[in-house]
This record gives C-alpha cells, structure tokens and sequence, in this order.
C-alpha cells in the first residue's frame, strides 16, 4: 500500500461532522435523526462507558498498580479522559509570556466524558455584556434566540436543578436534584448568612430515568469515569452512539482530520482530507455540506491550516478573526478546615459526580471594579482516598488541638497520626470560582510557522494574558472564599494568594472553557461566521464547537454548545429544504 | 542486550556484585511471570507501559526495602483498629511508584542513605540495624517540619515528609486504610440526604426558612 497514494471515497454524504464531543455529537444526532446521512470523524478510538472493557466505575484504587495517580493522564487512571495537556506526539506551543493551556481527549464524546456534567444556561444578560456594560461584545442572538433549544436539549439529555426566578440564571426543565450532603448544608447556612445565595446545583445527571435507553444515577460520586448506567450525559453514549443506532451515521474513528477542502471554482467546501492515525492512510472524504466540531482551538487550526489559492489567510477567514478572541474562564480555589466537621459519624454521602449546591453570580458588577461576574463550585466530604490521599497532613496536624486538648508538633508519624486522619476525614470544604473574562483581540491561537505534529500538520501556538480586569475578578473570589470558611467557624488552609500571584488565578486554559477564536457576528468584516454559526464565506461549511461564541458568560459553557450546535443543526436542514444549500 | 536485561544488570549491580559481560550471554529464562491485570479503558500506551513496569525489576534492593518497612510501619503501625503500613501493602507500592515516576528515585534513594549515614554517625550502625529505640530517636529529630532542628538535619526533615506522604497515600488507599477511615461508598446507592440523627447533631435541617 502506498500510503501517499491519497485514498478518495466514492460516497458523497450529506455531511461530515469533525469531531464527535458535545458540538460535533449533537450536530450527528441531529442530522442523522432527521434522515441524514452522516460521516462522523473522530481522531479518537472508540469509546463506550457500558462496556465492561472501558468501566472503571465503581473500582477501587488499589484496583491501579498507581492508585489512580495521573502519571499518564491528567485525572488519573479512572478518569476517562484519553489525553490531557500534553499528547504524545501532537505539541503545542505559546509566545514567550503567552502561555496557555490546551486540555484535549481524543476519543468518541471528546471532553463531555469525564467532564464536571455543570449544565448551565447563560442568561439574557450574558449575550449583550456591551450593551449593558460598554466594554466587551454582544452576541448576534439574544437569549430568546436560544432558549427553545436550551428547553430542547433540558428535555433531551436531562439535567437538574431548581425554579429560582431568577433573571440572568434561567430556569429550565428541571429533574429533581439531590439534597445537600453535610457540609453543602453548612456552606449553605454559613454563605446565606453573609448574604451570599447558595442553591440547588444543575448538572446533567438523572436523578430520574428520562427514556429506556438511559438508566438512573446510583449515586456513586463518579461521573468522571463516564457512566456505564448512561445516567450523566456523555457525547458518547448520549448523542454518538444512538446516532449510529439510526442506521444513517458512519463512524470513523482513529481520523485525524488534515484540511477542509474547497473547490476552487464555487468556493463552496467539498470535502476533508483526514489521516487514519492508525494505518496512517491518508484519506479525501467528501459531502455536501462540512461541519466542524473538533473543539474551540482545534476548529481554527482546521480552518487556519486550510488555505488555498482562493482563501489565501485560511478557509471562512476573509476578515482575518480566526484565531483572535480565545478567552477561558477565569478561576481560582481556596479550601478550607471545619473542625465541627472532625470525628464525624460515617455513612455513604458519595451522591452524584458533583457539588449538590452551588453559588451563582449575585452581586452588581457597576458598583464593584471589575466588570464581569464569577460563580462558585463547591466541594468537600467523605470521598473515596485517591493517590496522594493524607499528603501534606503537616500543614494540618500542628494546628488543631488532639483529644486531649493539647496542641502537637505538626507532622509526626504513629498511632497517633493514625488517629488524626480519622478524625480529620470528611471535614475538608473547598470552592473554586468560576468567572467571566472580557474577550481580547490580542488573546489568540495561530499556526506555528515553525512546528507540525506528528501527522505532518502544523501545530498551533498561543499567546494569552490576562487583564486587570480578571485579575480584580480573582481578589473578589479570595476575599469572598475567605469570608464564607470563616462564616462557617472553619479555618482556611495554605496561604491566601496575594499580587504578586495573581490572586491565585488560574493560567490562562486551565478552566478548560474555551471559546471565541471562530467568532459569529452580523459584520463579515468582523466575525467568521454568520449567527446561525455558517461561514460568512463558505455557505456550506458550520462550527458547532464553542469557537463561535462571542462571550462566555460565568457560566460553564458547555450546555451552551449543546443548544447551539442543536440549533445550527435545524438550521441547516431548513436551509437544504428550501434549497439554500 | 536487551532493555529488560539492561535493567536486569543495572538492578544486579546496585545490590554491589559484580555483573561480568557473561550476563548477557545467559539465556533468559522461561517468562514464568503471571499475565498482568491491568485496568479497563487503557489508552495502547497506557497499556503496554503498565505491562512492562509491573513487570519490571524492583527499584529497592532488598535493604532499602527493609529500611522502608521499617519506617512505614514507625509512621503507620498496627494498632486497635487496623494494621501497619506494611501489612497494607505499602513498601511494594512505594516501589512501584519509583518506577512508575523516576523523578522521586533520587530524592528517595539520596533520602534513605542519608538517614543510613546519619545513623552510622550518630548510632554506629545502618537505620535498619539500630535498635528501636535508636530509630525513633533519630525519627523523632526529623518528623516534625514545623520545629527548628539544627542545619545538619533539614534534609532528613524534608525526606521523612516526603516518606511520611507515600506512607499515608498508600496505606489510605489499600482496602486496610479504606476500612480504616470508615469510608463506605463506591457502590451503587440511593442517596435521600443526610441522616436524621445527624442533621439534629448539627442543628440542621433541609426545611427552608420561610420567606
Ligand atoms: C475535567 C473537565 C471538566 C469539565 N467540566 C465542565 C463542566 O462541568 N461544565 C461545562 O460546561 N464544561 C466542562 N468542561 C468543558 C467541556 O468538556 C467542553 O466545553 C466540551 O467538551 C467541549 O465540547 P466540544 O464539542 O467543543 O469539544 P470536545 O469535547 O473537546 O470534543 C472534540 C472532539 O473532536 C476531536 N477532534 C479534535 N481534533 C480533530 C481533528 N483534527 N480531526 C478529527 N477529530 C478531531 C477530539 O478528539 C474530540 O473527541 C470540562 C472539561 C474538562 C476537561
Ligand atoms: S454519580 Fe450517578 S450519573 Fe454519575 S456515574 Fe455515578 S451513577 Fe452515573
């Protein structure tokens, strides 16, 4: 076989989709359902949580020779997440004082496997942030533009939550959720007593079987390792999978997506070319209609790396935007000891693979100074040990008084420290704010004249900082973290992050919610994609990734692809209804 | 020679005999190993790496493996309710996890000889071959990071922190210290909240104040 020998497939499908996580997936299901016929490419294996030769729910830790550590992936031997910050073989690169970082899972469903399952929708607000503020951009849509399709995709995947009225945390169709463990209880007591709303969490997890394809949560705290009950929402076995069950989608894993190939006449997308990273065939693929799912940078790496003749800056790239504009959510953590937490009575409080409770963005942004608001995840409880379980219990141990009152040296070794962690277990709290950024032209990913991966395609490099903007954004979470341990009589733990650290926040991609570098406008001069999320200058050629979003709101966005890459998706069929396309 | 051999030889010398180039002309043996278990949803990578490294030779050799039994059981010892770090397990993980991650081999392997150093100036003896009450005198001089010791001993300090840390992660994540902490999840449940009892322990309950 010569492997140069460019492989053309005689099919010509209604469409390709790249990229098979929660754009790409839904944009399958979506097309496939309607009678589509679809080819799905995924640079992945395949993946599948029901699959007892994938399930790692419900093993223990001694059950890994390294008791889960994350030596070769970056949640660690349960997690399902094939790949993380760095993939062997396929590098990334930042401008000096740019760094970023790139979270990536090559596998069916991408990142919706093992992620946090934080279902929220924006609200109203979060799509006019200029109107409203000044600074910023708003969005081509409006929250009414969306909400029949959040409705839809509540409806759909299933999520929980509460009816709060509250106007910029649209309320959706909700499953019951779960009660509070211990200490969400104590948070809740401690934050609503300074003035700090602490409600009902949204993640996408039955707590009530929806359909007979889907089982209901058993409460195993797990959700990371994907769900072999298809209790939480996976692209996986939500989306892809029922999708082939159409008859109407062809799976092709282990395709490295190259180029989106044009026709130099109509301009039009005819096609991709992919690598098969097993064979290392390569492959010409081709249909009427290319959508790209293959996650927010990677989509404006296809894009930038397919130039031609007639697209000489990259395809749907006449205004030069692809690229600018990447913005991650701003993060940063704090944890804290509650010694009315010590020697607690033990009893199974796994619950969902999530916090039960969390705090949404409650103040006015006007009379603080920064502009843009932040939530707050919580965590804590008696979890299941993992690897580095009791590490660091010297910077505890010297600072709570033993049973008999009497304060000890910190460290220590014996029964003794034996008896600390007993009485230690459980008693841990922790919140990570999760906030909004103002988008910057000058924050973006392009093609590194210098590098290729191990396919021969050119790798990206990134050049991102934050602004004092985020980093004010940040000191606000410090202080509010602070004030909620100490409301609830709990002792903080490390240092308090200062200047000097940026108040702790986190660098830029390690919130793993990026978005913009494909953005959608109502100005071709400005934006790559029209509002319907279709290239200004390739009408048949779509993102359904969160590369098209214009803000990120202080919400997790990923039920936001979810709606919106649903919405493209009946777009597009109205559009070859009526012969548009 | 072949890398399994290469770490054959390598693992030979470190225990101070001498390794002539016969070695290499020794047949290997029959592998007698048994096949490994490995976990489900290993990447190919994952897979054969785990393989080879279960599958490797130890790191300690046989007297640094005593000298950290000896001190895994001085931090985790058996006691009323569960066992000792090594009963857990623990040294044969600590082992895996040198190889598993070769960035603690050094301060691992430089740890345990400065404390063998320490204990023959200080003792006249090997760690392992002082007395007990020997041992714990000089673990008490480098268990607690929060005193000021003297200049000589910061390293031993930091050492037994490390060791202190593999200790605890082991043991509380061997079946015996899951027991222990009194852990019972992991298996599928239903979840109505906390129990009663202890809500009124804590003075709290899921009725919302009213408005
Ligand atoms: C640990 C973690 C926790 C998270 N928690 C939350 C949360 O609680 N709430 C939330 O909203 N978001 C969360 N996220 C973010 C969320 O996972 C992403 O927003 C979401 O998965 C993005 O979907 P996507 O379809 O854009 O891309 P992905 O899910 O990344 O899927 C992209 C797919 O495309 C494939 N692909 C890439 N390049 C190519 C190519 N060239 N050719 C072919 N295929 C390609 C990839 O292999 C991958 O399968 C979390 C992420 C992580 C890592
Ligand atoms: S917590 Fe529930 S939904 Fe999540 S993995 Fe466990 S059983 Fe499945």
């Amino acid at each position: 076989m010569d492997l140069f020998q460019i492989k053309k497939a005689p099919t010509v499908y209604d469409a390709i989709v790249v990229g098979s996580g929660a754009g790409g997936g839904m944009a399958a299901y979506m097309l496939t359902k309607a009678g589509a016929k679809v080819l799905l490419l995924e640079a992945g294996g395949y993946f599948d949580p029901a699959d007892p030769k994938y399930m790692t729910q419900l093993k223990w830790p001694y059950e890994s020779p390294r008791r889960g550590a994350s030596t070769t992936r970056a949640g660690g031997d349960f997690d399902a997440a094939w790949g993380g910050w760095e993939i062997e073989g396929e590098p990334y690169s930042s401008k000096p004082g740019g760094d970023f970082f790139w979270f990536r899972s090559r596998m069916l469903g991408g990142r919706t496997n093992h992620w946090g399952r934080i279902s929220m929708r924006f609200g109203p607000d979060d799509f006019r942030r200029k109107t409203l503020s000044g600074i910023g951009d708003d969005w081509p849509i409006t929250y009414d533009d969306m909400k029949p399709f959040y409705d839809r995709v509540d409806k759909l995947i299933g999520v929980f939550g509460s009816v709060e009225n509250m106007h910029n945390e649209p309320d959706g169709h909700f499953l019951p959720p779960p009660k509070p463990r211990l200490h969400e209880l104590m948070l809740k007591k401690a934050a609503t007593g300074i003035g700090i709303p602490v409600i009902p969490s949204r993640l996408s997890i039955l707590t009530q079987p929806i359909n007979k394809e889907r089982g209901q949560c058993f409460y195993c705290r797990q959700c990371n390792r994907g769900c072999s009950a298809y209790a939480d929402f996976s692209s996986s076995s939500v989306l892809c999978i029922p999708a082939v069950k159409t008859g109407n989608l062809t799976l092709q894993n282990n395709a490295m997506v190259r180029e989106v190939l044009t026709d130099a006449k109509t301009g039009l997308a005819t096609g991709v070319s992919y690598v098969d990273t097993i064979s290392m065939q390569e492959m010409s693929v081709y249909a009427k209609t290319v959508i790209l799912g293959a996650s927010t940078c990677e989509s404006a790496r296809l894009l930038l790396n397919s130039k031609s003749a007639r697209f000489p800056n990259g395809l749907a790239n006449s205004s030069g935007v692809v690229g600018k504009y990447l913005n991650d959510s701003t993060g940063a953590s704090r944890s804290g000891f509650v010694p009315a937490l010590m020697d607690r009575k033990r009893y199974n409080e796994d619950g969902v693979g999530g916090m039960h409770v969390f705090t949404p963005w409650w103040l006015d942004n006007s009379k603080l100074d920064f502009p843009r608001g932040y939530h707050i995840e919580y965590g804590g409880g008696m979890g299941m040990p993992g690897y580095g379980f009791g590490g660091g219990i010297e910077n505890l141990n010297g600072k709570i008084p033993g049973r008999d009152g009497k304060m000890k040296p910190a460290g220590g070794y014996g029964a003794g420290l034996k008896d600390d962690m007993r009485r230690f277990y459980g008693a841990y709290v922790s919140m990570s704010g999760r906030g909004e950024p103002i988008p910057l032209e000058s924050n973006y990913c392009e093609i590194d004249p210098n590098t290729v991966d191990k396919y021969g395609i050119p790798t990206l490099r990134f050049h991102y900082k934050w602004s004092d903007n985020e980093i004010k954004q940040a000191k606000h979470m410090q202080d509010t973290f602070e004030q909620i341990i100490e409301a609830m009589g709990g002792m903080p733990m490390g240092n308090k992050p200062g200047k000097e650290q940026n108040y702790g926040l986190a660098a830029p991609g390690r919130i793993i919610h990026e978005v913009g570098t494909v953005r959608m406008g109502n100005d071709p001069g400005k934006s790559a994609l029209n509002k319907f999320q279709q290239a200004h200058d390739v009408k048949n050629l779509f993102v359904v990734d969160a590369a098209p979003f214009v803000t990120q709101g202080d919400k997790n966005v990923t039920w936001t692809i979810l709606a919106a890459s649903m919405r493209t998706s009946e777009y597009l069929i109205d559009q070859v209804k009526k012969k548009n396309i | 020679m072949k890398r399994r051999d290469t770490l054959k030889a390598i693992s030979v010398a470190s225990l101070g005999m001498a390794v002539g180039p016969v070695e290499a002309a020794v047949p290997e043996p029959p592998d007698t190993k048994p096949a490994v278990k490995l976990l489900p949803g290993r990447q190919k990578f994952e897979a054969e790496r785990d393989a080879k490294l279960l599958a490797s030779e130890k790191f300690f050799t046989p007297a640094e493996l005593q000298t950290v039994t000896i001190l895994g059981d001085i931090i985790i010892p058996a006691d009323a309710k569960s066992g000792s770090a090594s009963q857990a397990g623990v040294p044969a993980f600590i082992d895996f996890m040198m190889r598993d991650q070769p960035r603690s081999q050094t301060p691992m392997r430089g740890g345990l000889r400065w404390l063998d150093t320490k204990c023959v100036s200080r003792y006249g003896n090997l760690f392992a071959k002082c007395t007990k009450e020997q041992q714990i005198d000089m673990v008490e001089q480098i268990a607690y990071p929060g005193k000021k010791v003297p200049s000589d001993l910061t390293q031993g300090v930091a050492f037994f922190t490390m060791m202190r840390n593999f200790v605890m992660g082991g043991f509380y994540t061997s079946k015996m210290g899951i027991d222990d902490l009194g852990y019972v999840g992991n298996t599928p449940n239903k979840w109505e909240g906390v129990p009663e009892d202890v809500l009124k322990q804590y003075g709290l309950s899921y009725d919302e104040p009213k408005k």
